[in-house]
């Protein structure tokens, strides 16, 4: 049927729950903090201080530099602390933090954008706040840098959303597709050296696809491309693979195969702003887990803590063990409900402590399930012996050998180890080493 | 202040913990257990029971004396434990059963580091280590209850003396009606282990059709007569080496593509030994030469990295 070999072969459970919930919005908060990283790059600077009223969608945060992207205020309200935020990589950040009036009073200049050709989009894509809704956090603007070098002729539309729970991109192709349809005729127009426009979907998001196969059904140059519903294929290089047969070279980007992706939702929020010039300043996102009894598909403004979302959703929830930002394969666990949802937070997934109790691990008994598990091709036993090796540049050798750069931390190889070794951790840790020692040798040459 | 759990991602499992692998096993070898104690007696029972039992003892105690955890509870002392009983022939006694679990458990697989280090499988060892010391005794295979004679002549040592026109009807070898161990005479019931197994996605089919359909190809090649390589299939230790020993994660290939190799390689050693070597019966040699050559297969068969254009050296 595809033509050449699919890759992704894990399974995982799909607990879809909210696939037919349309998203509510909730009350705004009381208050709300926004931290400064909220992307990939540089944190944005604060041009607002204590004291300072604000609307929704007034510029609070500049851009610094050309990987990075301005925050705007998500409530109308008053500026009552300049904070820091402790993320969960370990960088401290300045924050803003917004007392809310209730009121949800938009900006008085919030005006469509002037679009006439490709760089007035670049920069409204800019202005408007944009980072990858998918998870990662890029910055949209920035990958539009190759499709300017006319290096681009595929856009790979990610709507996989392989994670167990979150259906907020499912819901987004349902109810945004109109805007998604808008999308992609702005980019028609733009940037003719686009030829193709492939939307991949998981096959177990029946109604997504019939919707888009509906809204796109007189466009000859998009393509809706069903994809097994085998995890992960919404990872960069297994989705271009998948859906384009290209192979993204190793330590390459997508660019280097002629690809850009984006994530459904991200494509509608871009039209959205052209539209209506409102910046990115709300988030829907699924609530679900093992601790939630009444899940959710909710949009809330950006900042809004997780226990403000917690307790608007479900108030007869369990006791949550772990909460996880993002879907339980690749999110990261929150260390306190009063965390605040960010730009590219798309689901809070909840479990129980039963579930979140930690497994220990075990001897390794070379089943091999981790090598077939792994959709790259690595051999994850492979590293975790190297990383044993005591002389640090045999280590390291051995380490580029397996090519560990490679892991993408997808999960695979650690969900299906039934000695629960930790093998993503140790994958980190190979990463992290070696990167310092590259760039350690880098700066004795 | 709600205490929450932070941890790396995944943040769920698939249910397979190692324990739960080796029940299945444990659950793929009692028909093959039943089979044996209802063909060969109540003797093969005992020897099954001492030999599971010293098997476990040996791991408990050795824990015990060198402080290392306890791993009894993975079952895989169990497996090994089994296994051994189930390729002794009613013959053995309980000392036979007694050193062959001990230096399964003891010299094989914990003096090498326990469960995940050991580099050949502890009941093939253990099996050959005794084949070899008490070749009298335990060498050959007891006949069953419903044999009309008593001799206890193997269909494979038959095969070798030229004496064909002994050997039991077709009907009685897959029913497991001829001489051999306790466990491997029994071609159904051990096909039904390997079913469940294949099922319970505890292993794949490739290294027991591998390893069988060699064995097969290689005797019809050599000798001619489909009917013999049939008895080849169903005699000695083939179905149960091939099933439940060829297929031992920690002393295989980790890839696919290396499974299949040793896989082959195995079928290949025992043809050669069955037509050509010494002894009757080569299953267990196959599979201990191979498990030695296993970490070189692996190494020629790790796949490219995707993305990748070839091996880097």
């Amino acid at each position: 049927m595809f033509g050449f070999k699919l890759l992704g072969n894990t399974r995982i459970p799909h607990h879809k729950n909210t696939a037919d919930m349309q998203p509510v919005r909730m009350a705004p908060p009381k208050e709300v903090l926004l931290p400064m990283a909220q992307h990939i790059g540089a944190p944005a600077t604060p041009i607002v201080k204590v004291g300072d009223e604000v609307k929704v969608g007034q510029l609070i945060a500049e851009a610094s530099g050309h990987v990075s992207a301005p925050i705007y205020a998500s409530v109308s309200g008053k500026v009552t602390k300049l904070d820091s935020y402790l993320r969960h990589d370990g960088r401290t950040v300045p924050a803003i933090r917004i007392e809310s009036d209730g009121l949800m009073t938009p900006a008085d200049n919030i005006a469509p954008p002037t679009v006439t050709d490709l760089d007035s989009l670049i920069e409204a894509i800019e202005a408007s706040g944009l980072v990858g809704l998918g998870g990662a956090g890029f910055p949209t603007a920035v990958k539009f840098d190759a499709i300017k070098e006319g290096k681009i002729d595929t856009v790979v539309l990610n709507g996989a959303e392989c994670e167990p729970y979150i259906t907020s991109d499912a819901r987004a192709m349902i109810d945004r597709s109109g805007l998604m349809r808008e999308g992609i005729e702005l980019l028609k127009k733009f940037v003719p050296e686009i030829k193709k426009y492939i939307f991949g979907i998981e096959s177990n998001k029946q109604a997504s696809i019939d919707e888009l196969k509906r809204v796109f059904a007189d466009d000859g140059a998009v393509e809706i491309k069903v994809l097994p519903s085998l995890y992960p294929q919404g990872a960069e290089k297994i989705l271009v693979h998948n859906t384009t047969g290209r192979v993204i070279p190793a330590g390459k980007l997508p660019a280097e195969v002629g690809v850009v992706i984006l994530n459904v939702t991200t494509l509608a929020t871009l039209a959205n702003y052209v539209k209506t010039g409102m910046p990115l300043v709300e988030k829907c996102i699924t609530v679900d887990g093992s601790a939630i009894k009444h899940p959710k598909n909710v949009i809330c403004p950006i900042g809004t803590s997780i226990r403000d979302v917690l307790d608007f959703v479900d108030g007869e929830r369990d006791e949550p063990g772990k909460v996880i930002f993002g879907g339980p394969m690749t999110g990261f666990p929150a260390y306190s409900l009063d965390e605040p949802i960010v730009k590219n937070t798309n689901a809070i997934t909840v479990l129980t402590k039963k579930d979140a109790k930690e497994r220990e691990a075990t001897a390794c008994i070379h089943c091999g399930r981790c090598v077939e598990a792994c959709p790259l091709n690595l051999v994850p036993t492979a590293f975790t012996k190297a990383l044993d090796i005591e002389n640090v540049d045999e280590r390291m050798a051995r380490l580029e050998e397996y090519s560990i750069m490679l892991c993408m931390e997808c999960g695979c190889c650690s969900f299906v180890c039934p000695a629960n070794r930790p093998l993503i951790q140790n994958n980190r840790m190979a990463k992290n080493s070696l990167r310092e020692y590259n760039s350690h040798r880098a700066k004795l040459k | 202040m709600e205490k929450l759990i932070v941890s790396s991602s995944p943040h769920i499992h698939a249910k397979a913990t190692t324990q739960s692998i080796m029940r299945d096993v444990l659950i793929a070898l009692s028909p093959a257990t039943v089979a044996g104690i209802v063909l060969f007696g109540w003797r093969a029972l005992l020897i099954v029971c001492v030999c599971v039992a010293t098997a476990i003892l040996s791991e408990f105690l050795f824990n015990l004396i060198v402080k290392k955890k306890q791993t009894v509870s993975d079952l895989s002392a169990a497996v090994t434990g089994l296994l051994l009983g189930l390729s002794l022939p009613t013959t053995a006694t309980v000392w036979h059963c007694i050193v062959g679990s001990v230096f399964a458990i003891i010299v094989v697989k914990c003096l090498f580091g326990g469960i995940g280090c050991n580099f050949a499988n502890p009941a093939v060892t253990a099996r050959v280590m005794l084949f070899i010391a008490f070749a009298g005794s335990i060498g050959g295979g007891a006949a069953t209850k419903f044999a009309e004679i008593t001799a206890g002549a193997t269909p494979l040592e038959l095969i070798k003396t030229g004496e064909s026109y002994k050997l039991p009807e077709l009907l009685d070898m897959f029913l497991g009606n001829r001489s051999g161990s306790i466990g491997e005479t029994c071609a159904i019931a051990l096909i039904l282990g390997f079913v469940y197994l294949v099922i319970r996605r505890v292993i794949s089919w490739h290294t027991p059709v591998i390893f069988v359909a060699t064995v097969f190809v290689l005797s019809v090649l050599i000798t001619n007569d489909p009917t013999v390589a049939l008895y080849e299939v169903l005699s000695g230790g083939l179905l149960i080496g091939a099933i439940f020993m060829a297929t031992d994660y920690v002393t295989t290939p980790i890839n696919k593509y290396g499974k299949m190799i040793f896989a082959l390689g195995c079928g290949l050693i025992t043809v050669l030994i069955r037509f050509w070597g010494s002894y009757p019966e080569g299953v267990s040699f196959a599979i201990l030469i191979m498990n030695i050559l296993s970490p070189y297969i692996e190494k020629l068969c790790t796949r490219i990295p995707f993305g990748k254009e070839k091996r880097t050296k």
